[in-house]
């Protein structure tokens, strides 16, 4: 994009632009884009002590129809960086899903996404982007070895050398890094600089997201519809902060879409939804086309691609966003440990980890637009079979999908992982993130200190690593641990091994770097 | 007697609702009736319950599941 294009860009806060870099200055780690992805990974790294340059091509932080649903496994993330308070206080709560059917006012259908209670976190919030940006970008500012360059354009990568030529407003200067994170979004110029392969399926359909504002008490709940009376083939209400409200319409695939968004033409889809008698303002409105498709690897050399650079999936299930600052939460760790002396081969486990979460954001998401978008006559059938029996018959409603929502992928098969040695009935498998709980008037995941830790059932003598003893019975129950048991615990807080009998020998056969 | 269950079973209704389409990949609608058709008598002879089958049939060709066809 040609910087003079921004203008047309909403915008929600506004930066000074930084001027240009003296030429050829070398790096430890340059971040290419702004948004939650490379944001997450910069205040990572940076609270881990490194020093960070961050890119952005604009000096302001973008308006308009974003990411808004934040999951619980990316708000244990950014708790864990010390930005979660502000998002949950800003942001909108829910956890009930309801699914609608043509112009029947009961659901067919309800869900809750908070499986687990007595979390510190809820399962999901609403927030618009930009302030998931703003509260990241205030937190980043608050440390001296993170530098943000608002206007920062990257327009060459030379891959040998590992310099990056970038452009501001008004010069043109060039920097190298030994890493570069390209976290520049779906139309990664990075990506497409080095030529690299962007593999995956195109979905026919038009979407109309239509951001507005209007103030009425509503039920805070997802609600979702299946051939809505006021037309398109599918529907979707979720509120955000401040009474704005998003609604999502699917068009289908010929319509004029400059049309589509004439205020004139999406009213009507707007008083189906919320009633005539509503008046409403326009926040945003868009159409969006999406694709489900990724690279076939994430890390080239000492290139590497996180979130929409490196995968891109259907909205539905909020797997965007969340899988994106998934892949910051996964790296940042590894990265500091081969800035600490950690062989780089370690960078290697971001790609396979990473690409494990992508594929199943893209199965589930490719499911669930299969379900809500039939393809044929016959899969149609299927579908409609499925919404004819959920109302009255409890084993159809798994069936029905409506978006299956982002929850935290596992990684059972990582070279990261160690195998179960002993028989579990209960608690949390190797490969998947801790869970949280309270503990001695706090939480569990708050005593992590964001490095390798255990979780045992009672103090252990002489442990190279902080002990975190689970000792009331609600903890050991979710845990499944009895005295002589462990837990260890990654620093993103993945569980990389358990033991029902601990001892510290056991910690040689792990991924724990001695 | 048992009776048909109809509370939920699956542990990946997704993943089995997307092996139900894929039989279908590429069909014409006679011959994916057909494959619909060798399905159903596949697992009514695993099931091998009439009164089990009987009461699938009743829920099929209940009028009240079926109201919404277009």
């Amino acid at each position: 994009m040609a910087r003079s294009s921004f203008s047309a860009i909403p915008r929600h806060k506004d930066y000074a632009a930084v001027p240009a870099a003296a030429d050829n200055a070398h790096h430890v780690v340059i971040i290419v884009g702004g948004g939650p992805v490379g944001l997450t990974a910069a205040l990572d790294l940076g609270q881990r002590g490194h020093k960070v340059v961050v890119l952005n091509q604009f000096d302001f932080i973008s308006g308009g129809s974003k990411a808004i649903c934040f999951g619980k496994r990316t708000l244990d993330i950014w708790n864990r960086l010390g930005v979660a308070d502000r998002m949950v206080e800003k942001g909108v709560v829910w956890n009930i899903g309801k699914v609608f059917r043509g112009d029947r006012s009961e659901p067919i259908y309800e869900f809750d996404m908070l499986a687990a209670k007595d979390q510190k976190m809820p399962g999901f919030i609403n927030l618009q982007q930009y302030w998931a940006e703003e509260f990241l970008i205030d937190a980043i500012m608050e440390l001296p070895n993170v530098e943000l360059r608002w206007g920062h354009q990257v327009s060459a990568i030379d891959t040998e050398a590992n310099r990056l030529t970038i452009e501001t407003d008004t010069d043109t200067y060039t920097a190298t890094a030994d890493w570069i994170l390209a976290c520049d979004g779906s139309r990664s110029a990075i990506r497409d600089m080095m030529g690299l392969d962007f593999e995956g399926r195109i979905f026919e359909d038009n979407f109309l997201i239509a951001d507005v504002k209007f103030e009425e008490e509503r039920p805070v709940e997802r609600w979702f519809w299946f051939d809505p009376p006021w037309g398109g083939a599918s529907a979707l209400l979720h509120k955000q902060p401040d009474d704005i409200w998003r609604l999502d319409f699917q068009l289908g695939w010929d319509i004029d879409r400059e049309a589509a968004i004439r205020p004139e033409n999406v009213a009507p889809y707007v008083k189906g939804m919320i009633g005539d008698d509503v008046p409403f303002e326009e926040e945003w409105y868009s159409v969006y086309t999406f694709q489900c498709r990724r690279m076939a690897r994430f890390v080239h050399d000492r290139v590497i691609f996180l979130g929409d650079s490196a995968h891109l999936v259907s909205p539905f299930g909020a797997r965007g966003a969340n899988g994106g600052v998934a892949d910051a939460d996964n790296l940042a760790w590894k990265l500091d440990a081969v800035l600490n002396g950690a062989d780089a081969s370690l960078i290697e486990t971001f790609n396979e980890e990473g690409i494990c979460t992508a594929d199943e954001n893209i199965l589930k998401s490719t499911q669930s637009t299969d379900f809500m978008t039939p393809k044929s006559t016959v899969s149609r059938a299927c579908r409609d079979a499925v919404l004819d029996l959920a109302e009255a018959h409890e084993f159809a409603r798994p069936f029905v999908n409506s978006g299956r929502l982002s929850t935290p992928v596992s990684y059972p098969e990582s070279s990261l992982t160690t195998p179960d040695r002993d028989t579990w009935t209960n608690g949390i498998a190797p490969g998947s993130p801790a869970i949280d709980l309270p503990l001695r008037n706090g939480w569990l995941l708050d005593s992590l200190d964001g490095g390798w830790n255990l979780l045992s059932g009672k103090a252990i003598e002489d442990a190279p690593l902080p002990v975190i003893v689970l000792d009331d019975d609600k903890a050991r129950q979710r845990y499944g641990l009895s005295n002589g048991g462990a837990y260890l615990v990654r620093p993103d807080q993945y569980i990389a091994a358990r033991w029902q009998h601990f001892t510290l020998d056991d910690l040689e056969a792990t991924a724990w770097p001695t | 007697m048992a009776d048909l269950n109809t509370s939920p079973n699956l542990t990946d209704p997704d993943g089995l609702y997307r092996t139900l389409i894929d039989l279908h990949a590429g069909c014409t609608d006679a011959e994916s009736h057909k494959r619909s058709a060798k399905l159903i008598l596949c697992l009514a002879n695993h099931i091998g319950d009439e009164h089990i089958f009987r009461q699938a049939v009743a829920i099929a060709g209940d009028a009240q599941t079926s109201a919404k066809d277009t």
